[in-house]
């Protein structure tokens, strides 16, 4: 692991933990990290990427696709996690859909005073709704990924992963 | 205009072995089906997501087809999952939307611009390769099997009556005779799904 990919999370070792969780589906809406990892969704034959128009469409879609047998993610950043409390109360929680929702955590500062209110209100929100979350920076903690995805399956709930590297390792 | 009972009843011949979505039709689709284990009613687990939920399972079992019954509620309020349908573009799924004008459960207000809005065209507009709108139930009762012998998705608007719900939510009579997690067990079961 070179010394850039250790301070920063790649999308090439996202991509990993995504085949790694066994994912069949990525619903998703783009954001400001993932425009790389998007690229190489799309070259990657075992996923099927399903955009939204808006976030709280990609939990009623997961929840279908898990009732049908498949195995989604969800891909959104912070604000719109935030836009999708009641499909996320309904459909992912009231269907006990076991999902992994990527978050990008915009306005995350870990040493810094956040100025960005979507970063303000994220951890908040997601304790509202009782959802367990693991924070990714580095390739260093690609494990919580996989912690994420076997936590999910085995609570029949949805997990967060907030991806705290804007700007940089995902859009190279 | 039709009943719902009476569209859904146009619909039932034509079921074969799909899973059907009743959606806010649910109520008057118990009392019709002939294989409740591939039913798929859920109330309202949160308005908007059932075209959504419909679609997702279109494309995670693509053998079967996919029948859901919308809400024109419903879909105003997620307009732009008509998007995402068209563009993933399921073979095996079939949009009905049922039309009322108003919001039911809630007394009949009106949705915003009730009477004005097509949305056979806007499914076209938003992709769809093919739409439809029946306002009488002999029209969709003489189209609805060449409707779904074709490969989806297709949009139907069914213009129906408002059957309107003044009870308390909570003195409204339980329709729904299983539980959500044993609607889904009973479909992962017919499906073979671990």
């Amino acid at each position: 692991m070179s010394e850039a990919s250790t301070n920063s999370l790649s999308p090439e070792t996202v991509l990993q933990e995504m085949k790694k969780g066994g994912v069949t589906d990525i619903v998703w809406l783009p954001d400001s990290e993932t425009n790389w990892l998007y690229l190489l969704m799309q070259a990657e034959p075992s996923l099927r990427l399903v955009g939204v128009s808006r976030e709280g469409h990609a939990c009623s879609i997961a929840a279908g696709i898990a009732a049908g047998g498949g195995r989604p993610m969800i891909l959104i950043q912070n604000t719109g996690l935030q836009e999708s409390g009641d499909s996320l109360r309904g459909w992912l929680l009231g269907l006990s859909v076991p999902v992994v929702m990527m978050v990008g955590y915009r306005g995350w500062t870990r040493h810094g005073v956040t100025t960005d209110t979507a970063a303000t209100y994220t951890e908040p929100f997601i304790n509202a709704y009782g959802l367990n979350y693991y924070l990714v920076e580095s390739d260093a903690d690609a494990p919580r990924i996989a912690v994420a995805f076997e936590e999910a399956q085995k609570t029949k709930r949805p997990v967060v992963v907030l991806v705290g590297d804007e700007y940089h390792g995902f859009n190279r | 205009m039709m009943r719902i009972a009476e569209a859904l009843e146009a619909f039932r011949p034509h079921r074969g072995d799909a899973i059907v979505v009743p959606g806010r039709g649910g109520k008057f689709w118990t009392g019709l089906t002939a294989n409740e284990k591939l039913d798929v009613p859920l109330g309202d687990p949160a308005m908007g997501g059932h075209a959504g939920f419909a679609l997702g399972l279109a494309l995670a079992q693509p053998k079967r087809k996919v029948v859901l019954f919308d809400s024109e509620g419903d879909i105003l309020m997620s307009l732009g999952i008509l998007t995402t349908i068209a563009e993933q573009a399921p073979p095996n799924f079939y949009h009905f939307l049922l039309d009322n004008e108003v919001y039911a459960t809630t007394g009949g207000q009106p949705v915003p611009n009730a009477k004005a809005v097509k949305y056979d065209q806007v499914a076209l507009g938003c992709g769809y390769p093919r739409a439809h709108a029946f306002t009488e139930i002999g029209d969709l009762s003489r189209e609805i099997g060449g409707i779904i012998e074709k490969p989806g998705p297709v949009f139907v608007a069914l213009k129906v009556y408002p059957e309107i719900e003044n009870e308390p939510i909570g003195r409204r009579r339980r329709w729904n005779t299983r539980t959500r997690d044993q609607v889904l067990g009973d479909l992962r079961g017919s499906l073979g799904i671990a």
